[in-house]
C-alpha cells in the first residue's frame, strides 16, 4: 500500500495565534465595559471606529502587497492593536482621532514594516505618539467620570462631540476635565502640596475617581490572561514592580510633593501597559531575564516622564524607546544552553 | 531518590498508550522475504558476506562489520540469498540502498547458539566481543554500535553510573513498557551483566510514571534478582524525559558537556531493549536479529506490540494486526514526534525501528498552515536544550548559517517541542533540519573544492616543470649547437663553387 | 589656554591610537586567501579570470566585482560581501546562469582518444591517454566544462551528480508563511 509523506512532528500544534489574541480579547472585556460604564459613550465611538479603520486599512494593505486578506484579517491582530488604542484616546475625542490613529498604527507602524511579527515598534503606542504630538488640543478632551457627571450625557451629545460638532462651550466645560495625572502635574507645578491637590473632586480614595475601577478591571483581566498562560508574569510583574518602588522611594523621600505608590499604579495606562500593551509578543523582549529587564526599564521611564517629562502619561513613550532596546536586551539575556557554560 | 528537572518539555501531551499496551507481546509469523539494509547503524555500512544463491541459518552472519564504528547482520531466519540490490530503506530521503534480500523457507532451521553459564567467568574484553559479534547497536532508535559504546576501558573513563533508559517519552510507542513488564527479569541479568562489564557502582533503571503495572514489575524482578546495585525509579511524563541528555540530568543533575559524550562524566545510558539484546547475546548465545516493536494506530485493526524479526517488511507486520482500518492515512516509522513518513510498507523494519504508527488523519497533522513568527518566546520556554528556537528559525530561514551555529544549532535534539507550542505553526524542526542539512553539505563541499584548488595547484606546478624542463633543454641544445659551429672556424675551409669559376 | 589644553589633549589621544594601532595589530590572512577560500575552486573561468585565485586577487585589488561567479552562486556572493563589508549583488548573468552541480560524463563509443579534452581540464579530472579511451572520474571533476568546446566528435555531456544518501539533505520549508502576512 502506498502512503503519501510529510514531516515530523506530526501532532497538530494546540495554541495559534487566533486563540491568543481571543483571550486578550475576553480579558479586555471587564475593563472595556468598566471604561464605558465610567466615562461614557465616547469610549464605545472610539473602538468602533478604530477597529473598523484598522481592519479596513489591513485588508487594503494586504491588497495592495498581493498578499491573502482573510487569513490575515482573522487572525484577530489588527482588532487588538486597534482596541488598545482606542482605550488610550481621550474618551471624548472626535472621530478623526481614532481613526488616523487606526490607519497609522496599521499601516505605518506595522505594514510598512513587514507586518505581523516583523514591526519593532508597538504599533497602538506609535498611533497614540504621533496624535499626541500632532493633535495636542484635541488629545485632552477625557469626560469626568460617571460618578461626578451633573450635566445629561446622554448618545445624542456624544455623537455630536464626535462627529466635531461640538455644543456650546459650557457644556463641554460641564463634562469634561482633565485626568487626574495631567492635574497632579499641572498642580504640583503651581507649588501645592499632594494633599492640597487630592481634595479636589476627581480623586478618590487611591487614585481618580472613576480609573481606580478601570484600572481594577483591567487588572482582573490581566490577572486571568497570566492564568490562562497567554502572557507570562515577567513583564506585568517588571513593570509595576519597579513603578511602585521608584514611586514609593520618592513618597518616602519627599512626601508632599510625590503622589502614593499606589496612585501611580491605578492611574492612567499603567495597568493596561503592564498587562496588555508591554507584553504585546512581537515587540517586547523574547528572553526571560531580557523581559524583566525590558518592562523594568518602561517602570522607570514611565515614572520618569510622569514626573519631570512633558506628558501626563508617559506609558506609551516608554515603551516605544525600551523597543528600541529590546533587539541589545535580548542579545545579551540569552539562556544558558544546556551542556555549555 | 533525588530527581532534577530539565528546562522546558511538554508535561501535557498525550500519551495514546492505552491503544497498544494492553495486549501480550505476540510473536510474528516468518515473512515470505526478509530484507537487510546493509547500513542500520551509525558508522560504516557492513560488508556483505554472503553470494547469491547462497543458502543461509537462523542466526548466521551475512554481513561483517566495516571498521570500529560498525556492526555485523545477522539472517533471522533459514532461506535462500536471492538478490543483494539497491531495494528502498526506511529513511526520510525515500532513497533505496543496498540490502540483502532473502526467501525464506518454511524449514526456519537455525545455528545452534553458543550460551554462557555464568559470565563472570569470562573475561571482560570477551563479553564486549560477543556483544559486538552479535550486531547489538543502541534499540532506543540512535543504532550506535553498542560494543564500541561499552569498550570503556580503551577511553580510561571511570564509569560511576549505569542508567537504563526505559522512559519512552514518545507518545502511542509502548514496546519498551511491555518488555518490561513481561521480560524485566532477562532486562534485570543485563543490567547485571553490563555492571561486571563497565564496573560502575550504580545502575539506575527508570521509566516514567505513567506506567504503575510496569514499575510494580520490575521492583519485583529487582528485589528477587537481589543485586543491591541495581535501583528502580519513576520519573515524571514529560516529553523528552527519554532524551539521553535530559534522562541524565534528571537522574543525576549533571549536563552532559557541550561536544562530549555522557562517559566523559563517568556515565553510559542504554536502552532497555539494547540490554534485553545484551542478555540474549551473552547468556543465551543468540544475534541480534528480533525486536520487539509497536504497531499502532487508528489505522490498523489491532494495534498492540510483535516480537518481529528484523528484517520483515512492514506489510507483513501490519498482515499480523488484522490489516489496515480504512482511515489509515500516514505510515510513520517511530513516533508521532520524532518519526518519519514511509511511501509505502513494502520497507523493511531494521534494528532500530521501535514503532510503526498507521496514523489516521484525526490522528496527525497532516499539513500544517504556517505564520509569521509573533516572536512570543514560547518555543524556548519549552526547549529542552534551552536553545532559543526563534533565533534560530530567522537565521536558518535567512540562511545565515554561521550565525545559526554559533547559536548552538548542533545542540538541537530535534525533539519537536517548539514545533507543538508555537501559536503560528512555523515547522521549525523542519528548518533546524535543514540548515544543519545544508551546513554539513556546505563542509563537504568546501572539502571537495579544497581538493580541487590542490589538484588544480599541482597541475599548474606540473606544467610550469614541464615548460620549464622544456626550455633546459632547449637552452642546452642551443648551447650544444653553439659549442659545435666554433671549431668549425679553426679548419681550412671548403673550396666554394665560386672559386672554381673564378679561377 | 583651553586652545592649548585642546592640543595637548588631541596629542595623547593621537598617540593612544598610535600605540594602539600598532600593539594591537591583528595579522591576518592575506585578504587574497580568504576570498580564494570561498570560491569553488571549479577553475572554469566563467568570471573572465583564469581561474579562481586571479579572480580573488583582482576582487581584492577591486578590479573585479564580487559577483561574476555562477558556480559559486548566490550564496557564495553573500559570503564575500560578508567578508568585504559590502552590499552584495545579484549574480551577473553576463558571467552564466547558477546551475546544479554537473559532472562530465564522456560518452566511450564515440571517443577518438584524442587528449585534447585532457589537456583541458583544470584538475586533472579526466583519466585516459593517446589513442586510448578516455574517461572522466566523477569525484574530481568541478563542472567547469572546459572539456567541452576542445572534443572534435563532441562526445563529452553534462549530467547532474548521483544523488546516493550521503549527498542527501533536507529541502528549505517553503516560504509559506508569508500566505497570511
Amino acid at each position: 500500500m502506498q502512503f503519501t509523506t510529510s514531516n515530523a512532528p506530526f501532532i497538530a500544534p494546540e495554541n495559534s495565534v487566533q486563540k491568543m489574541m481571543l483571550w486578550v480579547l475576553i480579558a479586555l472585556l471587564p475593563g472595556i465595559i468598566t471604561m464605558i460604564w465610567q466615562f461614557g459613550y465616547g469610549v464605545l465611538f472610539n473602538i468602533c471606529i478604530a477597529v473598523s479603520t484598522a481592519l479596513l486599512a489591513e485588508a487594503a494593505i494586504l491588497y495592495l502587497r498581493g498578499k491573502p486578506v482573510l487569513p490575515a484579517i482573522s487572525d484577530l491582530s489588527a482588532t487588538i492593536t486597534a482596541l488598545l488604542l482606542a482605550l488610550s484616546l481621550p474618551t471624548l475625542a472626535p472621530w478623526w482621532i481614532p481613526f488616523v490613529g487606526a490607519a497609522i498604527a496599521i499601516i505605518i507602524a506595522k505594514h510598512l514594516y513587514g507586518g505581523l511579527g516583523y514591526n519593532p515598534f508597538n504599533p497602538a503606542m506609535i498611533a497614540f505618539a504621533i496624535l499626541m504630538v500632532s493633535f495636542p488640543k484635541a488629545m485632552t478632551v477625557w469626560t469626568l467620570p460617571q460618578t461626578l457627571q451633573q450635566a445629561g450625557f446622554d448618545f445624542s451629545s456624544v455623537l455630536s462631540i464626535v462627529a466635531d460638532q461640538l455644543p456650546a462651550k459650557e457644556f463641554i466645560d460641564a463634562v469634561t476635565a482633565a485626568t487626574p495625572l495631567d492635574e497632579l502635574k499641572t498642580q504640583l507645578n503651581l507649588g501645592k502640596t499632594i494633599t492640597e491637590i487630592q481634595q479636589a473632586d476627581i480623586f478618590g480614595q487611591y487614585a481618580g475617581k472613576g480609573w481606580e475601577w478601570v484600572s481594577c478591571a483591567y487588572l482582573l483581566g490581566g490577572l486571568w490572561l497570566m492564568y490562562k498562560k497567554v502572557i507570562s508574569w515577567h513583564i506585568p510583574v517588571g513593570l509595576l514592580g519597579v513603578l511602585f518602588v521608584i514611586a514609593l522611594l520618592f513618597y518616602l523621600l519627599e512626601p508632599g510633593h510625590a503622589p502614593s505608590p499606589l496612585f501611580h499604579l491605578l492611574s492612567g495606562g499603567a495597568i493596561l501597559g503592564a498587562f496588555f500593551i508591554a507584553t504585546d509578543p512581537v515587540t517586547a523582549a523574547t528572553t526571560i531575564k531580557g523581559r524583566l529587564i525590558y518592562a523594568s526599564l518602561i517602570g522607570l521611564l514611565t515614572y520618569i516622564i510622569r514626573t519631570w517629562g512633558g506628558y501626563p502619561d508617559g506609558i506609551a513613550f516608554a515603551v516605544i524607546i525600551v523597543n528600541m532596546a529590546v533587539p541589545t536586551i535580548d542579545y545579551y539575556t540569552q539562556p544558558r544552553v544546556y551542556g555549555h557554560h | 531518590m533525588k530527581l532534577w528537572r530539565f528546562n522546558g518539555g511538554l508535561p501535557a501531551l498525550a500519551e495514546h498508550k492505552n491503544e497498544s499496551i494492553h495486549l501480550a507481546i505476540e510473536t510474528a509469523p516468518l515473512p515470505k522475504q526478509l530484507i537487510y539494509p546493509l547500513s542500520q547503524h551509525i558508522g560504516a555500512a557492513a560488508t556483505a558476506s554472503v553470494n547469491v544463491g547462497d543458502r543461509v541459518l537462523g542466526g548466521q552472519k551475512i554481513a561483517q562489520a566495516n571498521g570500529v564504528i560498525s556492526a555485523p547482520v545477522h539472517t533471522a531466519s533459514s532461506g535462500t540469498v536471492v538478490s543483494i540490490a539497491e531495494h528502498p530503506i526506511p529513511h526520510p530521503s525515500g532513497l533505496p540502498a543496498p540490502c540483502i534480500i532473502i526467501e525464506t523457507d518454511e524449514l526456519d532451521e537455525h545455528l545452534a547458539p553458543s550460551p554462557i553459564e555464568d559470565f563472570r567467568q569470562s573475561p571482560i574484553s570477551e563479553l564486549i566481543n560477543i556483544v559486538r559479534e552479535a550486531g547489538i547497536v543502541g534499540l532506543g532508535g540512535a543504532a550506535f554500535p553498542t560494543a564500541t559504546k561499552l569498550d570503556v576501558q580503551n577511553k580510561s573513563s571511570n564509569i560511576q553510573t549505569l542508567i537504563l533508559n526505559g522512559a519512552e517519552c514518545e507518545p502511542y510507542i509502548s514496546c519498551d513498557d511491555r518488555l518490561l513488564r513481561e521480560r524485566a527479569e532477562k532486562v534485570i541479568e543485563g543490567i547485571d551483566i553490563l555492571l561486571y562489564i563497565l564496573g560502575a557502582q550504580q545502575a539506575i533503571l527508570a521509566i516514567e510514571d505513567n506506567s504503575p503495572e510496569t514499575f510494580k514489575a520490575i521492583q519485583k524482578a529487582t528485589a528477587e534478582y537481589a543485586n543491591p546495585l541495581i535501583s528502580t525509579v519513576k520519573i515524571p511524563t514529560i516529553y523528552p524525559t527519554g532524551g539521553e541528555k535530559q534522562l541524565i540530568k534528571t537522574l543525576t543533575g549533571k549536563e552532559v558537556p557541550a561536544g562530549h559524550i555522557p562517559a566523559d562524566i563517568g556515565i553510559v545510558s542504554l536502552n532497555v531493549g539494547t540490554v534485553y539484546a545484551i542478555q540474549q547475546a551473552i547468556v543465551e548465545g543468540l544475534p541480534l536479529t528480533t525486536r520487539i516493536i509497536t504497531i499502532t494506530g487508528d489505522g490498523v485493526k489491532k494495534p498492540h506490540n510483535l516480537e518481529a524479526k528484523i528484517g520483515t517488511p512492514i506489510k507483513d507486520l501490519i498482515d499480523c494486526c488484522n490489516g489496515y482500518t480504512s482511515v489509515a492515512e500516514r505510515l510513520i516509522m517511530g513516533g508521532p514526534m520524532m518519526g518519519f513518513a514511509l511511501p509505502t510498507d513494502e520497507i523493511p523494519i531494521v534494528k532500530a525501528s521501535n514503532c510503526i504508527l498507521a496514523a489516521s488523519s484525526q490522528e496527525v497533522a497532516t499539513e500544517k498552515d504556517p505564520m509569521p513568527c509573533i516572536r512570543c518566546g514560547q518555543c524556548a520556554s519549552a526547549c529542552p536544550a534551552s536553545l532559543l528556537p526563534q533565533q534560530l528559525y530567522w537565521l536558518s530561514r535567512s540562511d545565515q548559517f554561521q550565525k545559526a551555529e554559533k547559536l548552538n544549532l548542533f545542540d538541537c535534539i530535534e525533539c519537536g517541542c517548539c514545533d507543538i507550542v508555537c501559536p503560528s505553526h512555523i515547522p521549525l524542526v523542519q528548518h533546524f533540519r535543514y540548515a544543519k542539512s545544508a551546513i554539513k553539505s556546505q563542509r563537504l563541499e568546501k572539502q571537495s573544492s579544497d581538493k580541487a584548488r590542490d589538484r588544480f595547484e599541482a597541475r599548474e606546478a606540473r606544467l610550469a616543470q614541464e615548460k620549464a624542463e622544456r626550455a633546459e633543454r632547449s637552452r642546452k641544445k642551443k648551447e650544444a649547437l653553439k659549442n659545435k659551429e666554433k671549431p668549425t672556424l679553426a679548419t681550412p675551409k671548403a673550396p666554394l663553387p665560386s672559386d672554381n669559376v673564378e679561377n | 589656554m583651553s586652545f592649548l589644553v585642546l592640543i595637548i589633549v588631541f596629542s595623547i589621544l593621537g598617540l593612544l591610537l598610535g600605540f594602539v594601532a600598532i600593539r594591537f595589530k591583528v595579522k591576518g590572512n592575506p585578504l587574497v586567501e580568504q576570498i580564494d577560500k570561498i570560491l569553488p575552486q571549479t577553475q572554469c573561468g566563467q568570471c573572465s579570470f583564469p581561474g579562481c585565485k586571479p579572480y580573488a586577487e583582482a576582487i581584492a585589488k577591486g578590479e573585479a566585482p564580487i559577483n561574476q561567479c555562477p558556480p559559486g552562486g548566490e550564496a557564495g556572493i553573500a559570503a564575500l560581501a560578508d567578508l568585504l563589508g559590502v552590499d552584495p549583488l545579484p549574480l551577473n548573468e553576463e558571467n552564466g546562469v547558477e546551475k546544479a552541480k554537473m559532472v562530465a560524463v564522456i560518452d566511450e563509443n564515440t571517443c577518438i582518444g584524442c587528449k585534447l579534452c585532457i589537456q583541458a581540464c583544470p584538475v586533472d579530472a579526466i583519466l585516459g591517454t593517446a589513442k586510448h579511451m578516455h574517461t572522466v572520474i566523477e569525484s574530481e571533476c568541478t563542472g567547469c566544462e572546459l572539456c567541452i568546446p576542445p572534443c572534435p566528435v563532441e562526445c563529452i555531456t553534462m549530467e547532474p551528480v548521483h544523488e546516493t544518501l550521503a549527498l542527501w539533505h533536507w529541502q528549505k520549508p517553503s516560504d509559506t508563511e508569508d500566505k497570511a502576512n
